[in-house]
């Protein structure tokens, strides 16, 4: 920790956020907000002089509230940066009727209450996620008894309890006598590996933890006796299965078993488990002075904030999404973008160190180059058919298009900050447009191969790159079977599927119609999903007009982690087709037979087209 | 014939079926699909190998684009999220634009999913060629763009893995930005004891 305060080549934002990023790898605008810290950084040598005379009082965050602070505090006495913070919510304020006693105290003279928030700008390359993780709150599990009984603690307050810096100096007690206890309970797995409460997943390092803490207790009080209760003991990392060994033979008994009840002595404040024993198939009650929940991990809950920032993906248990799980492990999906730590799923800290050096070793790859290329997939203006009507101005989610409608000029590009949506280019009402690697005519070419043959037995599903896609590929790796009737057309985002190439299936004679796109918080163009379900939207409308049913199409969301969710929806879209009559089919592609035929030439179509515009534009 | 050129004289389409190992070849009949291939617009060439990703298998690719003189690729194996850049570097290779390949996803979006319906997945993975190579025909060379990297780092959280990475970048010689939300870098970590495996202290 020291280190990073005084290398030179890092610039540390302690109490600082993430406020924006624009921008695109190699390329990252950034603003950060640097909280009001009513303490100078720079000047504050934390000699405590103000923490002294602070009349204010607050439960102690890092003690998680096992001891006090005050209004002005230094979290922890090892903190970099070495300097105090107010908490002005607390504090009395400098009106000297009321306080300013710190301000009085301190010789640096560092202490501001009119201190401001303040935004900074940087450019970076590349970007590091390392949000790490929040610990799972056992209050919902009540047959624990956590925040009924004063002696049922959680692992995180074990830390603190035994921890020589922390509110006993390390001195093991009970919370309602502060009396050391003769027996310790550990129970296992608490929040974690349940899918009906608290989360599915295994937390990866509860069980070492808890070795960990069992060998603790052990040093410290050999007479101490320590049960755990467990389903697994996953000790499966280098040294971890000669540690749990160890603590076995410093007398740890480990009995297999969750406690279905824990009961409080009213008394004696003490505590009983009972637990089926499943070893010895017994029904069992133990008795412990203190039980300790080794609780899991789950996603912060402030991980939307940087996901929407930096368009990431999440996977279902809610931790950031790698690019490939086995390949990419650290890469995000968003070029330039990497994850280390418990950000990405829970871990232990060689584990987080391991990936915090591949993420910076896989950053290095790409700065040291000093360039890089960016994917081919952007959009172009065709200016002989564009009438500056100025919609794609509006649809694109990244600004990139500019275009003086007064003037009358055609529309512009800006290459580099274009991501490739293609949700301008589906907008565009006179086809404008083009993207490139994406273009009408490839889309049509693969509709028309589709539907050429058979067209009533098949499903045609548009999926976008990141999330549907993905989630097509998951369904894959994990085998989740569904009929074999749809045919998936990949477009980089649902935004890209113009509602021509709707209707120019029906037209071919598709039963159904789907388009799957991302769920709005991963849209991996910031917002381009909005756009198709406006559009989509629309097109139920259109379709209802012309005696076509609007359920032929349909519309849905399905990331990159919900395979199983895109095999329901295929099991769906196919029962949907199987009531579809030949009937429908045939009247269909006589109502749509004129979306076959080419675009007609801006002249002869100028004022109509311009006025659709002017509708477009007033809806 | 060739309704499209692709700056390359008229259309050349060769398509590679993969079987890889049994993972397609078990659900969908291979050279069925390839003989399919065959009848279609502008394929000059099909092959119908067992691994096309692996290195024989990329070479026979470019030795295919050279002796067939192919503008067009169609490699229909694994989903695009896989191997794309594989197969992209391939064309490279032999001097072709990376831009003119397609690939037909059947093995995540057809064997792995319909599994023991040995008909319909194979007719599922004739259409699925058919669709690409109709787009492939209509693909053009694109250039990709080459931007400069702004030499810098920025790290979003400063508990043990943002203070790894902070320190490997910045001892690389890059200037990083550590943005921390506490008061404090140190995260989880900093409230620990000690640690496992090695048992000593977490600060």
């Amino acid at each position: 920790m020291a280190d990073v305060g005084r290398h030179p080549n890092i610039e540390l934002h302690a109490y600082s956020e993430v406020d924006a990023v624009s921008g695109y790898v190699g390329n990252f605008n950034v603003t950060v907000r640097k909280k009001a810290r009513y303490v100078d950084v720079k000047e504050c040598t934390a000699c405590g002089d103000c923490e002294d005379v602070c009349p204010i009082t607050a439960p102690d965050e890092f003690e998680i509230g096992l001891s006090t602070r005050k209004a002005i505090y230094q979290p922890f006495p090892q903190a970099v940066p070495s300097a105090y913070v107010l908490n002005i919510d607390e504090c009395l304020g400098n009106n000297p009727i009321a306080c300013g006693k710190c301000l009085e105290v301190c010789d640096k003279k560092c202490i501001d209450y009119d201190d401001k928030d303040e935004l900074i700008h940087i450019e970076v390359g590349t970007v590091i996620v390392c949000i790490g993780m929040d610990v799972y709150d056992p209050t919902p599990l009540d047959e624990f008894g956590y925040t009924r009984h004063e002696n049922v603690i959680t692992s995180m307050e074990f830390e603190r309890l035994i921890n020589s810096g922390g509110p006993t100096q390390g001195h093991l007690i009970r919370l309602t006598d502060r009396e050391q206890p003769k027996t310790v309970a550990f129970i296992q797995c608490v929040g974690s590996r349940d899918a009906n409460r608290g989360n599915p997943y295994c937390s990866n390092f509860c069980c070492m933890n808890t070795v960990k803490d069992c060998l603790l207790i052990k040093d410290h009080y050999p007479d101490v006796d320590i049960k755990v209760f467990y389903m697994d003991i996953r000790a499966f990392g280098k040294g971890f299965e000669d540690l749990f060994q160890r603590s076995k033979d410093a007398g740890t008994i480990y009995i297999r078993g969750i406690p279905g009840e824990v009961e409080e002595d009213p008394e004696t404040k003490s505590l009983k488990l009972y637990v089926e024993n499943t070893t010895e198939g017994t029904m069992e009650c133990h008795e412990a002075d203190m039980v300790v929940l080794s609780i899991g991990a789950i996603p912060r809950k402030d991980s939307s904030t940087i996901q929407q920032l930096l368009t990431l993906q999440r996977s279902q248990d809610g931790f950031f999404l790698e690019a490939h799980p086995k390949l990419k492990p650290v890469d995000a999906a968003t070029q330039g973008v990497f994850f280390a730590g418990c950000a990405e799923s829970p871990k232990d800290i060689k584990d987080s160190v391991t990936q915090a050096g591949a993420a910076a070793a896989r950053a290095n790859r790409l700065m040291m180059q000093g360039k890089v290329k960016v994917e081919a997939i952007t959009s172009t203006i065709i200016p002989d058919l564009c009438t500056s009507c100025g919609i794609c101005v509006k649809v694109c989610p990244y600004n990139a298009i500019s275009c003086d409608t007064k003037a009358k000029t055609p529309a512009t590009v800006v290459e580099a900050a274009c991501a490739g949506c293609g949700a301008c280019s589906a907008e565009c009402p006179f086809g404008a447009i083009t993207m490139k690697h994406f273009t009408d005519v490839q889309i049509e070419a693969q509709i028309d191969a589709m539907l050429e043959v058979d067209a009533k037995d098949k499903v045609l599903a548009f999926a976008c790159n990141w999330c549907s896609y993905s989630g097509g590929d998951l369904a894959g790796t994990n085998r989740f079977q569904y009929p074999p009737n749809t045919r998936l057309i990949r477009t980089m985002c649902s935004g890209r599927v113009d509602k021509r190439f709707v209707l120019r299936a029906f037209a071919r004679g598709a039963p159904i119609v789907l388009l799957s796109g991302c769920h709005f918080a991963d849209c991996h163009y910031i917002n381009a999903v909005h756009w198709t379900q406006r559009r989509v939207e629309k097109l139920w409308d259109e379709l209802e007009k012309k005696g076509i049913r609007p359920e032929r199409l349909q519309l849905e969301w399905i990331s990159a982690a919900e395979g199983q969710k895109f095999a329901t929806v295929m099991r769906a879209v196919e029962e949907l087709r199987q009531k579809v009559t030949a009937e429908e089919i045939e009247h269909t592609k006589k109502a749509l037979a004129g979306v076959l035929e080419p675009r007609k030439p801006r002249a002869a179509t100028k004022k109509a087209t311009e006025q659709e515009a002017a509708a477009q534009e007033a809806a | 014939m060739a309704e499209v050129d692709g700056g390359n004289g008229p259309l050349r389409v060769g398509v590679f079926v993969c079987q890889c190992g049994l993972n397609i070849a078990g659900t969908v009949d291979c050279d069925s699909v390839a003989k399919f291939s065959e009848g279609l617009d502008d394929v000059v060439v099909v092959y119908n190998n067992k691994y096309t990703c692996s290195e024989p298998g990329q070479l026979e690719i470019r030795k295919a684009i050279e002796e067939n003189d192919l503008n067009r690729v169609v490699i229909a194996s694994c989903s695009p999220r896989m191997h794309e850049p594989t197969f992209r570097a391939a064309l490279e290779a032999a001097g072709l634009n990376p831009y003119l390949l397609e690939m037909a996803n059947l093995r995540e979006h057809c064997s792995w999913v319909h599994i023991g319906e040995k008909d319909a997945a194979t007719g599922k993975a004739k259409d699925l060629v058919k669709m690409a190579v109709a787009r492939a025909r209509r693909l053009e060379a694109q250039e990709e763009m080459v931007v400069p990297i702004t030499q810098k780092a920025m790290v979003v959280g400063g508990g043990i893995a943002g203070i790894q990475a902070a320190l490997d970048l910045a001892d690389a010689g890059y200037k990083v930005y550590l943005i921390e939300k506490e008061p404090s870098i140190g995260g989880i970590m900093a409230q620990i004891d000690k640690t496992y495996p090695t048992m000593d202290c977490s600060i």
